[in-house]
């Protein structure tokens, strides 16, 4: 052992205070108590003897849902078609509406910062804040089961979507090229059509293609509430526990869905 | 006519400035007009309408509007109670366990800290549970587990994972490099480098995400109750099915409300934690 004195040992170094460890241990206990508590509430009138038996349930929903059957896919051609006219039909109608919403609602286009712009951003909250599925649940209680509530339905839930990045789009273009187009003479429509317009051009197009394919997917279960599209097929194949016929619905949407994908993301890169 | 003396010489071609059209080929772009054309009026023609029952259901319309007017919370309270309930513990419930799973593949499914097997594993899971829809999960769940909210704390669960697992390991793989090299240079194991060279990196996205997808979930909760899942869908499902337009007017402005409190309140979160 040599003579010199022990060094002082060196604080442990420590990432965070102590007060501020204390305080975000506290965070999380509450976070876990919460948790607990949901849980008791959520599972007070379960019944754990049909989860206990879930196993053997999904073994059994299995088996009877293969082998799919193949046969059915004769009668699913005219639903899938409808299912891709409801998302197509919809986006139309949803941009449509959302063009010009999105411009009231962008604080470069808008005509007034105090009454048009909050109602439009109002319209776009509103839609956005509710569910395709729920629209189309509404529709079909006032128009009757069919195609146009999937249309309408999907349409009400896209103009919120198309026209809040719309607007985000329109609140970032170049502002010296609508000063140039503005310095040659040109009225207020003029300035939007060839200095606005073609600046968000690629962005609406990309973000209509982007709808679309969700679009696609939202349009495949509209059905289960009579709102057309391969998803009455698919309601009434659960309803009838015909699970051979679900698996086979499960595949034809999931092929959609991966065909939609795809064809959406060779389309957006072609734009940008 | 004969010019008069002083006219300029007439120019050959267009004297005006017109825009480049978006397609250059002349034939390819009548041949998209004319194909778009047809297809609005297939498909347009397609959609049968019933106008007797458009008609009929358009006083329907009319009493539902009304019902925005004078929402009903009152005389199905109890049954709006227990669906909200439902809802909200499905949502909490859901995404913390869903958090707590999609960490792991999250991680497994990082390119820069997973080995290729455990990669492609972890990447399989994100893809099946992105690729089925919600609504779809939800009536396979109630197959196996039975009616109420624990098929819906599933269905969320599992759809929570698709979601944070493939937007954390894209975060992770964008990581600063040089922090992870430093910790690993000063002798980190692998679990300690993982805590403390990327998960400080990680740790404001991932609370930002799973605030966002708390978000979602609350949305979701209130669409698979029409399959069977629980939740104030069922609730809503039932009055529609009723016809009580005022008491469904009632839940879907609460449903509106406590999404727009809900975005609101993530985002100040997010700002606190970012």
């Amino acid at each position: 052992m040599s003579g010199l004195p022990a060094p002082d040992p060196a604080p442990l170094w420590r990432r965070r205070s102590a007060l501020a460890e204390l305080v975000r241990w506290t965070g999380w206990l509450l976070l876990v108590l919460l948790f607990v508590v949901c849980w008791e509430l959520m599972t007070r009138e379960q019944i754990w003897a049909f989860v206990w038996d879930a196993p053997r349930q999904a073994g059994d929903l299995f088996q009877r849902m293969v082998p799919p059957r193949w046969s059915y896919l004769d009668q699913l051609w005219r639903p899938l078609w409808d299912t891709l006219n409801i998302a197509t039909l919809g986006t139309l109608l949803a941009l449509a509406i959302a063009v010009p919403v999105g411009f009231l609602a962008a604080r470069n286009t808008t005509p007034s910062r105090w009454l048009v712009r909050p109602l439009a951003l109002f319209v776009i909250v509103a839609s956005r804040s509710v569910n395709s599925l729920i629209w189309a649940l509404l529709l079909v209680t006032i128009l009757g089961p069919g195609l146009l509530a999937g249309v309408i339905a999907i349409a009400l839930r896209s103009i919120g979507f198309i026209g809040k990045l719309l607007y985000e789009a329109i609140e970032e273009i170049d502002p010296r090229q609508v000063e140039a187009v503005r310095a040659t003479g040109a009225g207020g429509a003029q300035v939007l059509d060839y200095a606005v317009v073609p600046q968000i051009l690629p962005a609406l197009a990309g973000i209509a293609v982007f709808r679309w394919d969700i679009n696609i997917r939202e349009s495949t279960v509209l059905g289960l509430v009579g709102a057309g599209g391969i998803g009455l097929q698919l309601k009434a194949s659960v309803d009838t526990l015909a699970w051979p016929q679900v698996t086979l619905i499960f595949l034809v949407i999931l092929a959609t869905v991966v065909v939609s994908e795809w064809v959406s993301s060779r389309v957006r890169h072609a734009l940008i | 006519m004969t010019p008069s003396p002083g006219a300029p010489a007439v120019v050959d071609g267009p004297t005006r400035w017109r825009r480049p059209p978006l397609i250059a080929d002349a034939r390819l772009r009548w041949a998209l007009l004319l194909g778009a054309l047809a297809y609005l009026v297939i498909g347009i023609g397609s959609l049968t309408v019933n106008w007797g029952r458009a008609a009929e259901g358009w006083e329907r319309g009319l009493r539902f509007l009304a019902g925005f007017v004078q929402p009903d919370f009152v005389s199905r309270w109890g049954d709006i109670q227990q669906g909200l309930t439902e809802s909200l513990t499905m949502t909490l419930t859901a995404t913390v366990v869903g958090v707590l799973i999609s960490v792991p593949i999250g991680i497994g499914a990082a390119r820069n800290l997973a080995p290729l097997p455990v990669y492609l594993v972890c990447r399989a899971i994100v893809a099946v549970s992105r690729s089925l829809q919600e609504i779809i999960v939800a009536i396979l769940f109630v197959a196996m587990v039975g009616f109420g909210p624990l098929a819906g704390f599933l269905t969320l669960a599992f759809a929570t994972i698709g979601f944070l697992a493939k937007l954390l390991a894209e975060d992770i793989e964008d990581i600063d490099k040089a922090q992870v090299e430093a910790i690993r240079a000063a002798g980190a194991s692998w679990l300690q480098t993982l805590n403390y060279g990327v998960q400080p990196q990680v740790m404001p996205r991932l609370i930002g995400l799973a605030l966002y997808r708390l978000d979602i979930n609350f949305r979701e909760s209130a669409v698979i109750g029409i399959v069977g899942a629980g939740g104030v869908g069922s609730t809503l499902n039932t009055a529609l099915d009723r016809y009580e337009y005022d008491a469904a007017a009632a839940i879907l402005l609460l449903i509106i409300a406590i999404v727009m409190v809900a975005e609101y309140a993530s985002s100040w979160i997010r700002r606190q934690v970012q």
